[in-house]
């Protein structure tokens, strides 16, 4: 049955769906491992691209290995293999992210928009608190609030959830351009200085490429029927 | 870049279990984790260090009698996993707590906060000194953030010695970060490391340039010049300590030449004979020198000089005896 496609419609992704979604989003991240070695080697030391991947790699095999009930179980598998496997400051920050994000959530089995809003917004606190950087360091940070803020707007008009996701997609890539023009505060790039200026941050490179995966994920399912309505 | 390895992702087991095989008579590897302990461990406060791979024979080759009981390590270059710590940690607390020693990075200082919070979930109490040695990574004022990197060799000395002497935590880490405080590095870099993973050059330098002050992962210095004659160096470099930290005639220091990786131990003794004198000069004393490379970077050549200014507490601990497969010193005093 066709719903009409307008904000306001409750659609949700299954605990099923979130994990496959995660195994996709992980996938394209890995996928993107040259390109996040090549910018980090810019100004870092550059094995973000392959810590990402040691990252994402473990999630998903441990994602197809267990026996997922609900999406608190997912983030945090996720952050877990992050946390015990990466090392470097990019392990615990993005392990943060997604351990935050259900830390002593109740039992979470579907995903709304207003439920991912809640989840990136406690994932996002997360990291600041552990991290310590705010926006305009040059981290992970520049493209991860701006998306959560454009997840808080879309929930507070009542926007449609694939909308929401491109806007906060959008946002998370804007956020990155503008690590272009920053001077770093953490890190290794921040012994440059001001020759770390029209370089991305490679953090902030990766939660892009999480939100765009997220949202063609998302998209694709809308495409072909199945996202799930309220 | 040519390198003796198998595959670069099994760089650091395997130089762990290369480790184990050389020494494990003292020494064992942490079940599933790149830590490293030595066995029967007294009951006193522990002393942990760690960080990245890639500046052998720190940090596993720090660990030993008066050293520290256990490492830590990651991947080339990268902190160590929170787990990592952890599993290092609660195989060495005997209920007396534990010290991190480690170098000032932010990696570090996340997975070890990270494991410390983990740690306190399990009932053991830790402290935390930060190295943060090297003049050239920060202003005086925002010397909180400066880097460590040869001057982890005294502070884990003096850490070891201190736990050695059944002190409590408090005192332990109270003396630590004395011997952190007291001590100050310079590193210069001729050429660059390559990473195993990505098969690289860490940077890029001309066959005639220096970079002063570059950080032990290649991380920009304060100044590139034309390459100088051993002693022009060692002046210059001299000059940024004695700039920091106050040195006075009838003041005694410990002092290292530390070469980075391909420095060869003639270059670093001519070093070393520049220092002396220049020490000598200022009618300050040098009470104890190592010339040695501990902290490298893979193969980058280069050579950082380290001082740590004593006092009768610092000189005591130094005093200890010390000893591991790449770390020796006979108790005086």
């Amino acid at each position: 049955m066709m719903v009409a496609e307008t904000d306001g419609v409750q659609t949700y992704l299954s605990t099923k769906q979130v994990k496959d979604l995660y195994i996709y989003v992980g996938q394209k991240v890995i996928e993107a491992k040259p390109t996040l070695t090549e910018i980090d080697s810019a100004i870092g030391d550059g094995d973000h691209g392959i810590g990402m991947e040691v990252g994402f790699k473990k999630a998903i095999q441990q994602l197809n290995e267990i026996e997922v009930e609900d999406i608190n179980t997912i983030y945090k598998e996720i952050g877990k293999a992050m946390i015990s496997n990466m090392g470097g400051a990019s392990g615990v920050l993005f392990g943060t992210f997604f351990v935050a994000s259900v830390k002593n959530k109740p039992v979470i089995d579907k995903l709304t928009l207003a439920t991912f809003t809640h989840l990136v917004q406690s994932g996002l606190e997360g990291v600041q608190a552990r991290g310590k950087a705010k926006v305009g360091d040059k981290t992970m940070i520049d493209a991860l609030a701006p998306a959560v803020e454009a997840l808080n707007a879309a929930v507070e008009q009542n926007k449609d959830l694939v909308k929401a996701l491109q806007v906060a997609s959008e946002q998370a890539e804007l956020g990155l351009e503008q690590t272009k023009q920053l001077v770093a505060k953490f890190g290794r790039a921040k012994s440059l200085g001001e020759r770390a200026i029209g370089h991305q941050d490679a953090g902030a490179t990766t939660i892009s490429i999480i939100f765009k995966s997220i949202f063609d994920y998302v998209c694709n399912l809308k495409t072909n029927g199945e996202l799930l309505y309220e | 870049m040519k390198k003796v390895i198998n595959n670069p992702e099994n760089v650091v087991n395997e130089m762990v279990e290369g480790f184990i095989a050389a020494f494990g008579n003292d020494y064992k590897k942490v079940q599933d984790t790149n830590g490293v302990i030595i066995k029967n461990k007294p009951k006193r406060v522990a002393v942990v260090t760690g960080g990245g791979s890639g500046h052998e024979p720190l940090f596993i080759g720090m660990v030993g009698e008066g050293l520290a009981d256990g490492a830590a390590i990651g991947n080339v270059f990268a902190a160590p996993t929170p787990n990592t710590v952890l599993e290092v940690t609660k195989e060495l607390d005997s209920g007396q707590g534990v010290l991190y020693v480690y170098g000032n990075y932010s990696g570090d200082v996340l997975n070890f906060d990270m494991a410390a919070e983990l740690a306190e979930l399990e009932d053991i109490t830790t402290k935390t000194v930060l190295v943060n040695d090297d003049v050239a990574s920060a202003t005086k004022e925002n010397a909180f953030d400066r880097r460590g990197i040869a001057g982890d060799i005294f502070a884990i000395k003096i850490a070891g010695a201190a736990a050695n002497d059944n002190l409590t935590l408090e005192e332990v880490a109270r003396i630590t970060q004395k011997a952190a405080d007291h001590t100050r590095s310079i590193g210069v870099a001729l050429s660059p490391s390559s990473i195993p993973s990505t098969g690289k050059y860490t940077f890029e330098i001309a066959d005639d340039e220096i970079e002063l002050g570059m950080g032990i992962h290649g991380e920009p210095g304060v100044k590139r010049t034309k390459l100088q004659t051993a002693d022009e160096l060692t002046a210059n470099m001299l000059d940024y300590i004695f700039d920091d930290i106050e040195l006075q005639e009838n003041d005694e220091v410990c002092v290292l030449v530390n070469g980075l990786g391909s420095t060869t131990l003639m270059e670093l003794f001519i070093v070393n004979r520049k220092v002396a004198k220049i020490l000598s000069e200022k009618g300050i004393s040098i009470y104890d020198t190592d010339v040695n490379s501990y902290c490298t970077t893979l193969e980058m050549a280069g050579v950082s000089i380290t001082l740590m200014k004593l006092d009768d507490e610092l000189k005591k601990y130094y005093n200890k005896p010390a000893n591991s497969p790449y770390y020796f010193k006979k108790g005086r005093g």
